[in-house]
């Protein structure tokens, strides 16, 4: 009975003469389930590389994402997925990613640790200081600039609108110009 | 495309099994030629020559979609008798002063342009240098342009007029031929006869041409005359407002058309307003006055702008103080960024945020990059993982050649790990101005946190360090309306208002349309290209109706800028009647029983205009346009064959060599460049003009498929790092020959800046061009890696050097000259005494 549960039996035996359907089946892959059917969730989301925009699907269970794949439904992409899209799972899973705050002190050596509460307000004191230091309210003939050319911000194209949005409406109600992105680049 | 934008390109394949060709115009043969019908090497820098001659293939066979040409573009202007062209004064055009490198743009007018534009607002223009500083020049190129361009100027349909456009451009373009074309791009004329031929004949009533490119086509010094010059051969052919027609710049990153029209740059405001400037506009009225048309749809921009205001500042932005607008701080020139770098180096710049950016290894001219970061007071890094512009006080390339050490770096570094896509709501707009909602699948990990939640706590964390100030220079903080609702586990500011507030609000609440804004403080809008996003109140971006349900051009898939419009300019696509002019290419016309605009689209136009409406001598924004004009941002309604002001370094393009070049220019042996180009010349930005046999090949950067720009998203993911693992250039076995490279070997590129090494890739997919008796070789460089992450490598980039385009500021990339030798690159000290000595061969002194 074992000898005759052989693939390659059932393959010359069988109708699936390439081995490439019903042949290649086991008990083990006919027990198997994808991850992408055992999901608590599907959500709807858009590739973060390029800017073509293909259509996602982000499977998720107990909290995390399991697998990520093409949206069939998206007439821009039609389910479609490049090698960067089709890895994007990594972006978000990868034992890599560094997922607390980071601090370097002036001419320290090594990088220390900071709670995050304490680097934002920290942060929001040097914009604070630096932009006291460097206002300048006009130029020599007396114009008005009303403006600190003291900090400056360059930011990805990966950024989303809203996020792009109140970027450019806090800069500017600080007086910082120097505001720029990928997209000069 | 096929490389860098993989899943676009199957549209190219479904088009090519229809039976259209497809021609890949390169210098390195990619998965694209592959599936070209025509591949065409060229020399890096050399496309105005190869377009310009395009563009005089047509002109000298009239071979133009004449009915198209005359009613929608300026070709039947006449230009003033002050404006001469550069084929008569050897390399400029008139307007130019060589003091300043820079051009005024007053002979450049239609015939009689002076008498029917106010004299003030021109004055102004001038004062700027005309269109010289960035922010003008894209004012200008939306059609903005005040009192400059007449709206109704003289026209002679006859074409024949000799300062007609039509003429002028044939006279400008007449020495583009196929022979200039072998001897500046090294394409021979039968391949040029070729795509000529192919263009023309897949033009007119019954075809269109598309064309698309990517940075190849910006990143030079004279990179949007290039766009310029496709511009014109498209409305000559009447490829422009039609289905498969246009020009399509396929942007890199997934939001980067949003960055610009909600932009995070110095010269704009959202909806591409631009900044006010100091020395030019004192009040509201004033500025709109200098800076928007009057006639077409910038005619409206004072209700734009209010609208923003209003947003931005709420109930502090009242008509009594000018609603705000001295709360803008003024510019006064370039404030790009890499004058912000060089403030970095000179001390003046003193604190940064690089979030989601990566200018140690994204930027030209590396190491000015990082001795910027070096100089600092504060940097604040936002990112997945530790970038080389976050360590760069741990392992710049400078700290082992001892230009730099660590314990002398006195910055400070704030590094705050970023959420992904999948762990925020919010929008990102596609190449094609498609904005697709994104929703949050699960909480980010850790600290790590969207942008939209640092910017908000950032933004309230400071309003609560300033509350109670009395320094007027708080009040446009203290001002700002920043109370969005949060939710989450994590104070998360909610996606959905923010947009909200870009979509805008009247008295009876959210917008639909632009149309609604008002300038007397009655509507709010955060962009107004963007009203319309939450039409009725519904997030329409995350509209996601099934592709196969739905029309071929899908409207009820997410959300296109301006009121889902899916092809700009679409009134185009009829004939001057309202007619589609092909049934085949039928897809927006007049319907005259309806008395409306219909079709596959929304239109691009009033949606009752007559085709037969001419408008009244004293009409205003849209009503000044007649119902055959449909290019309603410009104020004459026409495609700009001749760009009469806007552009900082000409009306018409013109080839230049790139800023280095291993040719003398064959057009204008006495201007080499573009004479108007941004330039820096200081001794850390050494640039090596031409001549010579030290740095005798051409080399370009690129992408591959497998990595994305400066690596930050995919060095670090081991799948893409394995099927991209090293730093690698691209040369021909000719040059391998020459210089003794061995495939699979190492190689170092020397520049007046730096070397890096690669491994070498002996391929025939780099091809040596012969420019008549000359052969010009050409080297690739992919420019993802750095030291960091899983594959790692040197970063082309250091090679470059920085000079600009003077319009965008954009950094030319895509040609430069270098040197290439066997084996690798020296280590420490040796290899900046590696880069001297070719600087001394090259005779470049200290001072650049």
């Amino acid at each position: 009975m074992t000898f005759l549960g052989w693939p390659v039996l059932r393959q010359l035996a069988g109708a699936d003469r390439l081995g490439r359907g019903a042949a290649a089946r086991s008990r083990r892959t006919d027990g198997l389930t994808a991850r992408t059917e055992t999901a608590d969730a599907v959500v709807r989301s858009v590739c973060p590389y390029c800017a073509v925009g293909c259509g996602q699907r982000v499977y998720v269970k107990d909290g995390a994402v399991t697998q990520i794949e093409g949206d069939p439904d998206s007439p821009v992409s039609r389910g479609r997925l490049c090698p960067k899209g089709s890895a994007s799972k990594q972006l978000v899973t990868n034992p890599d990613r560094v997922t607390t705050v980071r601090y370097r002190r002036p001419y320290g050596t090594e990088w220390e640790e900071l709670d995050l509460d304490t680097a934002m307000d920290m942060i929001a004191d040097r914009v604070l200081a630096t932009r006291r230091e460097t206002w300048q309210d006009t130029d020599s003939d007396g114009r008005v600039l009303n403006r600190t050319l003291g900090f400056a911000h360059l930011g990805g194209a990966t950024l989303d609108n809203e996020e792009n949005y109140l970027a450019k409406k806090l800069y500017t109600a600080l007086g910082a110009i120097q505001v720029e992105n990928q997209a000069r680049i | 495309m096929a490389e860098c934008h993989p899943v676009g390109f199957q549209w190219v394949v479904e088009a090519k099994k229809r039976g259209a060709t497809v021609i890949h115009v390169d210098p390195r043969f990619t998965r694209t030629s592959a599936l070209a019908d025509l591949h065409v090497p060229l020399r890096a820098g050399s496309d105005i020559a190869f377009l310009g001659a395009l563009v005089n293939h047509v002109l000298t066979r009239e071979a133009d979609f004449r009915e198209y040409v005359v009613a929608y573009t300026n070709a039947a202007a006449i230009l003033s008798d002050e404006f001469v062209d550069t084929e008569d004064l050897a390399g400029v055009f008139s307007g130019y002063d060589p003091d300043t490198g820079s051009y005024s743009a007053t002979s450049w007018q239609y015939e009689g342009a002076s008498e029917a534009s106010a004299a003030g607002s021109r004055d102004q223009w001038d004062e700027a240098g005309v269109g010289h500083e960035a922010g003008r020049a894209e004012a200008a190129g939306s059609g903005g342009a005040a009192g400059a361009a007449s709206a109704r100027p003289e026209r002679d349909e006859t074409l024949t007029h000799p300062r007609c456009v039509y003429q002028v451009l044939k006279r400008h373009f007449a020495r583009y031929t196929p022979e200039l074309v072998e001897r500046v791009c090294g394409i021979d004329p039968r391949t040029f006869a070729r795509i000529a031929e192919a263009v023309v004949a897949n033009s007119g009533r019954d075809r269109t041409t598309a064309f698309v490119y990517s940075v190849g086509w910006t990143q030079h010094t004279v990179g949007a005359q290039y766009i310029r010059t496709a511009s014109i051969l498209q409305l000559l052919l009447g490829n422009i407002g039609r289905p498969g027609g246009g020009i399509m710049a396929l942007r890199g990153h997934a939001s980067i058309q949003g960055s610009t029209d909600i932009p995070t740059l110095f010269n704009l405001l959202p909806g591409y307003i631009p900044m006010p400037h100091a020395h030019q506009h004192e009040d509201l009225d004033a500025f709109v006055a200098a800076d928007a048309g009057r006639t077409g749809y910038w005619g409206h921009m004072r209700a734009y702008l209010v609208s923003l205001l209003k947003s931005w500042w709420g109930d502090a932005a009242r008509e009594d103080n000018d609603w705000c607008f001295g709360h803008l701080p003024r510019l006064t020139g370039d404030h790009g960024t890499y004058s912000t770098v060089m403030g970095q180096v000179d001390g003046s710049v003193k604190g940064y945020f690089l979030v989601g950016e990566n200018p140690a290894v994204g930027s030209a001219h590396g190491k000015l990059q990082r001795l910027g970061l070096a100089n600092l007071d504060w940097l604040v890094v936002r990112d997945f993982s530790l970038i080389e512009s976050a360590t760069f006080w741990q392992n710049a390339p400078e700290i082992e050649t001892g230009e730099l050490s660590t314990e002398t770096i006195g910055t400070e570094v704030f590094f705050l790990p970023a959420a992904s896509h999948v762990e925020k709501d919010g929008t990102f707009t596609n190449t094609q101005r498609l904005l697709q909602w994104h929703h949050k699948a699960i909480e980010p990990p850790g600290d790590a946190r969207s942008d939209l939640w640092f910017f908000y706590h950032l933004g309230r964390a400071i309003r609560r360090k300033l509350a109670g100030s009395t320094d007027p220079r708080d009040r446009p903080v203290l001002d700002l309306v920043w109370d969005y609702p949060t939710e989450g586990r994590y104070d998360d500011p909610s996606a959905e208002a923010v947009l909200a507030e870009i979509n805008g609000f009247g008295p009876d609440g959210p917008l639909s349309s632009y149309t609604q804004l008002r300038d007397d403080g009655s509507t709010r809008c955060g962009c107004w290209i963007y009203c319309g996003c939450r039409a009725d109140g519904v997030n329409q971006t995350a509209r996601r109706k099934p592709g196969h349900e739905q029309s071929w051009v899908a409207p009820e898939w997410g959300w296109a800028w301006p009121a889902n419009r899916r092809i700009l300019y679409n009134r185009a696509s009829a004939d001057p009647d309202g007619n589609p002019w092909s049934e085949r290419k039928r897809y927006v016309w007049w319907d005259a029983d309806e008395r409306r605009w219909t079709g596959a689209d929304v239109p691009d136009f009033e949606p009752t205009k007559d085709p037969a409406y001419r408008p009244p001598p004293d009409a205003t924004a849209e009503d000044a346009l007649a119902g055959v004009d449909p290019f309603i941002m410009q104020t004459d309604g026409k495609g700009w064959l001749f760009v009469p002001t806007g552009l900082a370094d000409g009306p018409l393009p013109t080839h230049y060599e790139p800023a280095e070049s291993v040719l003398r220019n064959p057009l204008y042996p006495t201007r080499q460049s573009n004479p108007v180009r941004q330039r820096y010349p200081r001794p850390d930005n050494p640039i090596h003009q031409f001549g010579g046999d030290v740095y005798p090949y051409v080399f370009t950067t690129y992408r591959l498929t497998e990595h994305h720009t400066a690596g930050g998203m995919s060095r670090t993911l081991p799948y893409l790092a394995e099927l991209q693992p090293e730093m690698f250039c691209e040369v021909s076995p000719a040059l391998a020959a020459e210089r003794g490279l061995t495939h699979g070997g190492w190689a170092t590129v020397v520049t007046p800046r730096t070397a890096i090494e690669a491994r070498v890739l002996v391929t025939a997919r780099i091809r040596p061009l012969r420019l008549g008796d000359t052969t010009v070789h050409q080297i690739g460089l992919p420019y993802h890696w750095g030291s960091n992450g899983i594959a790692t490598g040197d970063a082309a980039n250091d090679l470059l050097g920085i000079e600009l385009d003077p319009n965008v500021y954009i950094q030319e990339a895509k040609a430069a000259t270098c040197d290439i030798r066997p084996g690798r690159r020296p280590r420490g000290p040796e290899l900046l005494a590696l880069v001297r000595a070719y600087r001394r061969r090259a005779g470049i002194g200290e001072d650049g």
